[in-house]
């Protein structure tokens, strides 16, 4: 890739929500929803399970309509079928019958939504080989998808969503279920993935530990609100405190961000008992 | 020689008109089936499949009943079926299951209404034996362009979907966000299968069609990891049994006890569970090999492990 990043330099803006609440059946799921995610940056997502982080990701993908706001790509209205946003959806179970090799999986994102059956071509071939190489697939290419393992089955649906050339790449918590090593050879992957290909990479996590080496940015979600800006302006214990609405504390241990509730009892509006609203494993 | 040919291929069997119809149609139905079925095991929709032919008694009771051809019977109700099963359905699997089992209820407790009011009438119990175990040994010429008709028509869905079916059979949320209509492309997948599914029921029986929808297909996922040979390996197993089953059939006449001959469906169904057996055992002994293999490369390489982790953790634990 030959485009150089200036430090400093404003990057393209690929996709912003603006003020985006959702009700479903009676619940307000997400409120006032606000961030702009851009070109070769990665954004991590974070937030405990049920904070809203999937139906981000819903509305994003056009799955739902915002109850008010605006979701805009390039600064427009998303199109009804858009095929610049590329979506790794969470820990999907494939049957081990199932008859596609990972390579199959892959050529399935450069056609996948065409009708009839594909012609053997030898460009169609080259192009997934390529992908299979940058995310270093090869050694699995021709393995049943159902029998890879979590770590091989992310980065091949990796490369079944970037064969496409899309701008935006969403990724729903990539990192569940996989060991350490391979959660850093993904988080390594997705971080040069986002600075080479110039695209906006956006990560779904509870744990937001393994992606600080590599966010340019956060969101944090919380009970369907969210505070978005660079790491160091957003988990900040009077910011956090603020979406929560309770006093939470933010610590730094060698290096990791952990978030717990803290015990001041006067923070919190509708006394529950302040230890109890923030889940375990924030992060 | 020839006398093992003639006990084989006993004396008539190429000159019989119904057994040349047998063939031809019972072929095509079969290879229609197969191909079909492929898709119906990797997207889960077995229970759909069975059900349909289920369905299928309905209509060709009620054909019976009024005296049409079966066959339309059969494709109507299961036409009828797919749709409901459609609307009442949903994204989740259990609400899918639970609104195919509500449409197969209701479906077969008509065909029980039909089929009484047919046989009582009629006084006799024919029709029920042709409409639920087949027949294909009274298959007429004249049909068979209708059945070459329905046979294109169930194949070329599968050609035009063959993409967004394997993407969808995935995940339906990732074809969904790639552009595949999920929604539209599951009911005209269901569209194929009922037709699949009626022709079967003409010539194997309405009760038995699971079996050539589902067994080929079934076997034909642990031959291969690759779509389109799964397809084909489907086809010619499909074609297999239901020829060796004919063949069977028509050589059973000169068996003990009745010398009145066996079913034909008896041979295809008992003859798709030897091909699965089989196949099972080839695919459980090649992932052994396969294992073996893997194990002793390992041994060779050493400490080169380290230069490749995730493969070689994940394949060493099966």
């Amino acid at each position: 890739m030959t485009d150089v990043l200036r430090p400093g330099a404003p990057r393209e803006e690929i996709l912003s929500l603006d003020g985006v609440s959702l009700w479903l059946s009676g619940r307000e799921i997400l409120h006032d929803v606000a961030f702009s995610l851009h070109a070769g940056e990665l954004t991590g997502l974070i937030g405990s399970n049920g904070a809203g982080k999937t139906t981000i990701f819903r509305v994003i993908l056009g799955m739902e309509t915002p109850s008010s706001g605006k979701v805009l790509f390039g600064g427009h209205p998303r199109p009804r079928r858009n095929r610049s946003i590329g979506y790794v959806p969470q820990n999907i179970g494939i049957d081990p019958d199932m008859p596609l090799r990972a390579r199959d999986l892959v050529a399935l994102g450069l056609d996948g939504d065409r009708f009839g059956i594909p012609l053997p071509s030898r460009r169609r071939r080259h192009l997934v080989d390529e992908m299979l190489d940058a995310v270093d697939a090869r050694d699995f290419a021709d393995t049943r998808v159902g029998k890879l393992s979590g770590g091989e089955l992310q980065r091949t649906l990796i490369a079944h969503a970037l064969i496409a050339r899309p701008r935006l790449l969403l990724l729903d918590e990539p990192l569940a279920n996989l060991d350490i090593r391979s959660e850093q050879e993904v988080v390594g992957l997705l971080a040069t993935i986002a600075k080479q290909q110039q695209i906006a990479v956006l990560i779904s996590a509870h744990e937001m530990n393994p992606l600080l080496p590599v966010m340019d940015r956060v969101v944090y979600v919380a009970a369907g609100r969210a505070a978005s800006g660079s790491t160091a302006e957003v988990i900040r214990a009077d910011v956090l405190s603020a979406l929560y609405g309770q006093h939470v504390d933010v610590l730094h241990v060698h290096g990791r961000i952990l978030v717990v509730a803290g015990k001041d009892e006067a923070h919190h509006p509708e006394g529950e008992s302040g230890h109890t609203v923030v889940p375990r494993g924030l992060g | 020689m020839t006398a093992v040919l003639n006990g084989i291929f006993e004396p008539g069997l190429f000159t019989s008109e119904p057994v040349r119809v047998a063939v031809v149609v019972g072929g095509a139905v079969a290879l229609v089936s197969a191909v079909v079925g492929v898709f119906t095991v990797i997207r889960g929709q077995s229970f759909a499949g069975h059900s349909l032919g289920d369905l299928g008694t309905t209509g060709g009771s009620a054909a019976f009943l009024v005296g049409a051809n079966p066959l339309w019977g059969f494709i109507t109700f299961a036409i009828i079926g797919a749709g409901a099963m459609e609307l009442f359905g949903s994204r989740r699997p259990r609400g899918r299951d639970m609104a195919t089992g509500i449409v197969l209820g209701a479906g077969l407790g008509i065909a029980a209404l039909f089929l009484y009011l047919g046989t009582t009438q009629d006084n006799t119990t024919g029709a029920t034996i042709t409409i639920l175990f087949g027949s294909m040994f009274v298959l007429r010429a004249s049909m068979i362009p209708v059945f070459a008709v329905l046979s294109v028509l169930a194949l070329a869905i599968v050609a035009l979907l063959y993409r967004p079916l394997l993407l969808s059979a995935v995940s339906q949320d990732v074809a969904s966000a790639r552009g595949v209509p999920v929604r539209t492309v599951g009911l005209l997948y269901l569209l194929a299968m009922a037709v699949a599914v009626s022709l079967s029921c003409v010539t194997i029986g309405a009760i038995l069609s699971t079996a050539v929808l589902i067994g080929p297909a079934a076997a034909a996922l642990r031959l291969t990891k690759r779509p389109g040979l799964a397809i084909a390996w489907a086809a010619v197993i499909g074609l297999g049994v239901t020829w060796i089953g004919i063949l069977l059939a028509y050589d059973s006449y000169y068996w003990p006890p009745t010398g009145r001959g066996w079913p034909v469906s008896f041979f295809v169904v008992a003859l798709v569970l030897v091909v699965y057996l089989l196949s099972d055992f080839a695919s459980h002994r090649q992932a052994r090999r396969a294992g073996a293999q893997a194990m002793a490369a390992r041994k060779g390489l050493g400490g080169a492990a380290g230069g490749q982790p995730e493969g070689i953790r994940a394949r060493g634990a099966r």
